[in-house]
């Protein structure tokens, strides 16, 4: 139910959205670079939606379609659209940032690491609560980047979604729960008031995908680490039992 | 000038060799024939352990230079570069951020064993002001390290440290100025700092390091009972209580190392970032000089220090609270110096030292670890009320030292190590 209204409250937001921690977001995921099926629509997502504005200035093409396990064929075909750019480049955008700064107001950031700068939970919940607000420049404001110069590029997936007064789950601050049903009364609730071409649930896995991906990009070697990681701890234990009985072979005519 | 009673080797290649350099006698004193107490615990593994990160720290940072690019436009994107384009750029670099956390943890509890034990104590005041001069150039190493990434809090960071000594009466202004080489934090700042942290500190801190040893191994190894071994030794001159480093020490430290790299991997693989705290979530964003973040915080590893500077928010005799702040940081590092000469006990171990001493040593440490807890967090009232009990106690640990040191009953010492 929460879900499928976004519910949200923003009491409990922090007015800067800059650096917030995951404690003051109102969605958490869960990354899953095992998940290539997710990381590929994501991929797709950002190609189609958020590159036109947004580069990932540290990824390759060519480095993601080897770890998303996509064919170099269907990248060149389906997600490289620029004649100026090869497999091998990294995901640069034509779009200069002066041009950036006085379209929108501020340049689009390089997302290459926005993952990491404000975490998984922060992208997720961004992308998910953009809500109509006719007093910006763009029609719509964010509840955890207030009045944020982006426009809700995903609104023809997601619908138009606004604030309504409605009974979530959250806790209200300043408010008892009701005593029947233990749900608070709120005027922050974002609900979806006009469908767009997903369902939310549909919408907010492509969100997740699109979130899993970045949180790929952010650190690709998470992947390799992965990997590595049980065969040298397991490498070092053998070692650390090796060492143990030597030493208690050397010590013991000592104790 | 040669020594005949050097040990030599009795013939072959190590006798060539030992003939011109003293291959098997460097071995026998500081190794084979360097009899340490048998009774290490243990607080004795992290001696080995902090030598141990610092060639890691030496061989990732060989390798983490040849791919980063020291200017302002270009030391960023090299570090991403490093971490998605050079082959197991990201192990190197991990290993290096990661084991920059790991240096300082080992380092303080190696000397915390020092304060434990009174390893201090004459006569080793000497290994223990080399060992203080290690930790105040791993200081600086670190500091300037951090400014490499040229992230965001690397450069801030840099930007508040540097600004500490502005506070210094008449000259602070220029000194400032010389130290950045430029009016603001620049790519001219980055370059010296790379100099420095790649060349001339590590030479400081290896030159230190032999030292530290070269003194160590003059006067013999403490132990937790804080008893000279050499006072009682078998009729061919071995001390009773002691043992070879080599090998009853060196398969000892073995087991500390695997456990040690263990929990290290652990980090380095599956939480790098340390929560936010080995490497800071501003540090994902290209320095900016025109937008200041929220929350400035050093390195975890510097912030009982940051939170001692901050508790200080009053003048006090004509000097301003910023100076004062400074001249309380600094001095909360220059007191661990004189340490030896503070501590009047007839006995080393705090195991035979006072109720007093050990309640002092107790206060002591939880003070340190709650301002390294006040260091990473915003200021309110009531915080920087604790950091300034906290930081009192840090100074009357110390301060109080020579009386409450001498003042207290000790329990009778030993005559042999107690195992």
């Amino acid at each position: 139910m929460k879900k499928q209204l976004f519910a949200l409250l923003f009491a409990m937001l922090p007015v800067a959205a800059m650096g917030a921690p995951a404690a003051g977001v109102p969605f958490s995921m869960e990354p899953d670079l095992q998940d290539k099926a997710s990381l590929q629509n994501g991929m797709k997502l950002y190609v189609n939606y958020c590159m036109g504005c947004h580069s990932l200035e540290h990824q390759r093409f060519s480095r993601a379609a080897e770890d998303l396990e996509i064919p170099q064929e269907l990248v060149e075909e389906n997600l490289i659209f620029s004649s100026d750019l090869a497999f091998n480049d990294q995901m640069h955008i034509a779009m200069g940032s002066d041009d950036g700064a006085n379209w929108f107001g501020a340049a689009p950031p390089d997302l290459s690491l926005v993952s990491r700068l404000r975490g998984n939970d922060w992208v997720y919940s961004y992308l998910l609560t953009f809500y109509k607000d006719p007093d910006t420049v763009t029609g719509v404001n964010n509840a955890v980047f207030d009045l944020v110069a982006m426009p809700n590029v995903l609104e023809p997936l997601q619908g138009v979604q606004e604030k309504v007064c409605a009974e979530t789950d959250r806790p209200v601050e300043g408010t008892e729960p009701d005593t029947l049903s233990g749900k608070y009364q709120s005027c922050e609730t974002l609900q979806v008031t006009q469908p767009g071409q997903m369902e939310p649930e549909e919408f907010e896995e492509a969100v997740y995908d699109l979130t899993n991906f970045l949180a790929y990009v952010g650190e690709p070697s998470k992947l390799q680490a992965q990997a590595l990681a049980p065969k040298v701890l397991i490498f070092i234990f053998i070692f650390g039992v090796i060492a143990y009985l030597l030493k208690r072979e050397y010590w013991r005519d000592i104790h | 000038m040669a020594n005949p009673n050097k040990a030599k080797a009795e013939r072959g290649v190590m006798r060539w060799i030992d003939d011109r350099f003293p291959a098997t006698s460097m071995w026998q004193d500081h190794m084979a024939k360097y009899y340490a107490p048998r009774n290490f615990n243990f607080w004795y593994f992290f001696g080995s352990l902090a030598l141990l990160v610092l060639v890691n720290q030496i061989l990732t940072g060989v390798w983490l230079t040849m791919s980063y690019n020291p200017s302002a436009e270009e030391a960023f994107a090299s570090v991403e570069y490093i971490m998605r384009d050079v082959e197991y750029g990201w192990l190197i670099r991990y290993m290096h951020s990661t084991g920059a956390t790991a240096f300082f943890a080992v380092v303080y509890l190696h000397m915390f064993r020092g304060l434990l034990y009174g390893s201090y104590k004459a006569p080793r005041e000497l290994i223990w002001i080399f060992g203080m001069m290690i930790y105040l150039a791993l200081m600086a190493e670190a500091f300037m390290g951090y400014l490499l990434p040229w992230g965001q809090m690397s450069y801030w960071g840099a930007q508040v440290i540097i600004s500490l000594f502005s506070a210094i009466p008449v000259i602070g202004p220029d000194l400032t100025q010389w130290i950045r080489g430029d009016f603001l934090i620049s790519g001219i700042t980055l370059n010296r700092f790379f100099a420095l942290h790649v060349v001339a500190l590590p030479i400081v801190i290896l030159a230190l390091v032999v030292l530290h040893i070269i003194a160590l191994h003059e006067v013999g190894s403490n132990n937790p009972d804080g008893i000279d071994i050499k006072a009682k030794k078998d009729e061919t001159g071995k001390p009773l209580d002691g043992i070879p480093f080599h090998p009853y020490y060196t398969v000892k430290d073995l087991v500390g190392v695997a456990v040690f790299l263990f929990v290290f991997c652990v980090v380095i693989f599956y939480f790098p970032e340390g929560g936010g705290y080995f490497i800071e979530k501003p540090n994902f964003e290209p320095a900016n000089p025109m937008v200041t973040p929220d929350h400035i915080a050093p390195v975890w590893y510097f912030t009982p220090f940051y939170a001692i500077l901050r508790a200080i928010n009053f003048s006090l005799f004509g000097l301003d609270a910023k100076f004062l702040g400074v001249l309380f940081m600094g001095g909360a590092i220059a007191v661990l110096f004189v340490l030896p000469w503070l501590d009047r006990s007839p006995v080393r171990s705090m195991r035979y030292k006072g109720w007093m001493s050990k309640v002092m040593l107790t206060l002591f440490a939880i003070s340190f670890v709650i301002l390294g807890v006040l260091g990473v967090l915003p200021t309110t009232g009531g915080r920087t009320l604790l950091a300034q009990v906290c930081t009192a106690i840090y100074f009357a640990f110390f301060l109080l030292m020579p009386f409450y040191t001498r003042l207290e009953k000790t329990k009778p010492v030993p005559e042999r190590v107690t195992g």
